[in-house]
């Protein structure tokens, strides 16, 4: 079982060493937090509720700060990174009075790109993820995982190095669930960028991850990291076979151990 | 499903006839009442009488009517105006949420009735009545505006801050504030102002006639209410009457336009815009 810390040898997008976030009303979310972000990987941070998942995510995008520790991206100045982050919530936090394609061009707009220049781009990442001719709908008149491709859609839409995405498939039902794993996996292969992957399901970590960093309950941290050791071409034969049984397994028990580690106190 | 699709269309029209049908009655009961009991017309007009004197006044109550209309209009735009102009404020900052809107409140809880008087005495009688109109229409929009702005989606201005730029200067925030406000608060907002914008409609007109009421005095400028007392003093019920129907045909008519408006700028993404599903 590799449960080892950093054994790449590529030099880290982002590191992350020592972060600890204790919050205005008392509550320390994080605690000695270590992670190293190599490019291109897919890592999931795995974890109970309430352990400091979604903070990490904040912490990443720069939409707040550590209190101790520090954060790194790779280059050497130091820059603004922000538009070179896609974020994907757990709801997908549409605006209700805009069409399918406004919400897509959001982030363009704010990044100063009309509308007419954006528009082949907004095409081009709609049929991307699968919602050809939607353009013009608006968000109540699509179902829960369609919004949910428009949320992702919004979030490629300045082609990010770095995808955040905060259990985004979390209120799904599983078989849409699924579609959109596959659908995540094409995507990542295409666009050829970092995802960091929020979620407390071991299944879904093994299905989409090269790596899971299993955290422990808050204050969190990371208690160990796991290669996925499989081809990263992965199908519906992967989800049925022994070596998807086995390493949800191994993931569980690590996710076991962590529950139970110092430091956790729930 | 096919059980729905017949029960729908049918539905909604007896939404319509329904209340027909009640209100033919009701006048026909009425009209007939007062034909066979013989009630004089200084106790409770027929409803045909009431129709003929509106008929007949109409040079009289159409002048009274312009007058109440042009009142309550005007004092729900200055509304609308002082209501969205001060939620935006009180929205930009709490120390100024803090220290002005409990006046707002006590200006809304004190009835209006009430102050009307002393504003008779300290302004000229249009604009006094017109204040009236404007100091009770004006809260709804102020508190609705005001909840609207502050339940802009929170991951929605996470999104803004991420990708708007990091903002240095004083000057810089304050358009990025102003654009997330433009982009994100106001589209927020907007089904929660125009409910207030309902409420102050109906308000509005009634802040209108008690200032009227308190007014009292004749003259060209005198509205629909001043015409109500005039009639009762003079005994002729049937104007009253028919005034009365004008002020409730002029509520019904700013309820109906308010509620198209609200319709019409929701009807693409609100729920409560939204057609019954066929």
């Amino acid at each position: 079982m590799a449960a080892s810390l950093q054994p790449q040898s590529a030099s880290p997008l982002v590191s992350l060493r020592g972060v600890g976030k204790t919050f205005a009303n008392g509550l320390t979310a994080l605690s000695a937090f270590d992670l190293d972000i190599l490019p291109c990987e897919f890592i999931s941070l795995l974890g109970p509720s309430g352990c400091g998942k979604s903070t990490i995510l904040r912490l990443i995008a720069g939409l707040s700060e550590p209190t101790s520790g520090s954060l790194a991206w790779s280059d050497a100045t130091p820059a603004d990174h922000r538009s070179e982050i896609g974020y994907v919530f757990q709801d997908p936090t549409l605006m209700p009075w805009a069409s399918v394609a406004d919400n897509v061009w959001f982030p363009l707009r704010l990044r100063g790109v009309s509308k007419r220049e954006a528009a082949s781009r907004i095409d081009d990442i709609l049929s991307m993820v699968g919602l050809d001719g939607f353009a013009r709908a608006y968000p109540r008149e699509l179902s829960g995982g369609m919004r949910m491709r428009v949320s992702i859609a919004r979030a490629l839409s300045l082609r990010p190095k770095l995808l955040l995405m905060d259990e985004p498939f979390a209120a799904l039902d599983e078989i849409t669930r699924f579609k959109l794993n596959d659908d995540l996996l094409r995507l990542k292969r295409e666009l050829d960028c970092t995802i960091v992957f929020v979620t407390h399901s071991v299944y879904e970590s093994v299905y989409l991850s090269d790596r899971i960093a299993v955290m422990t309950p808050r204050p969190g941290h990371v208690a160990a990291t796991m290669t996925v050791d499989a081809p990263r071409e992965r199908d519906a034969r992967f989800r049925a076979s022994a070596t998807y049984a086995k390493l949800c397994g191994q993931v569980s028990d690590i996710l076991a151990r962590a529950m139970i580690l110092p430091g956790g106190a729930s | 499903m096919s059980e729905t699709a017949r029960t729908q269309p049918k539905h909604s029209a007896s939404r319509i006839w329904l209340p027909a049908i009640v209100f033919v009655a009701a006048i026909a009961a009425w009209e007939a009442y007062v034909r066979m009991a013989g009630v004089p017309a200084y106790i409770l007009p027929a409803p045909s009488l009431i129709v003929t004197t509106l008929v007949a006044d109409w040079p009289v109550l159409s002048v009274a009517l312009l007058v109440t209309l042009k009142t309550t209009l005007a004092g729900l735009a200055l509304a609308v105006i002082g209501g969205v102009a001060l939620a935006l404020l009180l929205s930009l900052s709490r120390v100024v949420e803090y220290s002005i809107y409990p006046f707002a409140v006590a200006l809304q809880v004190t009835p209006v009735v009430a102050i009307s008087p002393l504003l008779l005495i300290y302004m000229p009688q249009e604009i006094a009545v017109l204040a009236c109109a404007w100091i009770v229409a004006f809260f709804p929009i102020l508190s609705n505006t005001m909840l609207g702005l502050q339940s802009a989606d929170r991951n929605l201005l996470d999104l803004f801050a991420l990708y708007s730029g990091n903002p240095m200067t004083l000057r810089q925030r304050l358009a990025s504030r102003l654009k997330a406000l433009w982009l994100l608060r106001f589209p927020a907002a907007l089904p929660s102002f125009l409910t207030g914008m309902k409420i102050a409609g109906g308000l509005s007109l009634i802040g209108a006639v008690v200032a009227e009421m308190a007014a009292g005095s004749a003259g060209v400028s005198s509205g629909l209410a001043y015409r109500i007392i005039e009639s009762q003093y003079r005994l002729n019920i049937p104007r009253l009457f028919a005034a009365l129907v004008l002020l409730a045909l002029t509520g019904i008519v700013i309820f109906l336009v308010t509620s198209a408006l609200s319709r019409l700028a929701l009807r693409h993404w609100h729920e409560s815009a939204m057609e019954p599903e066929a």
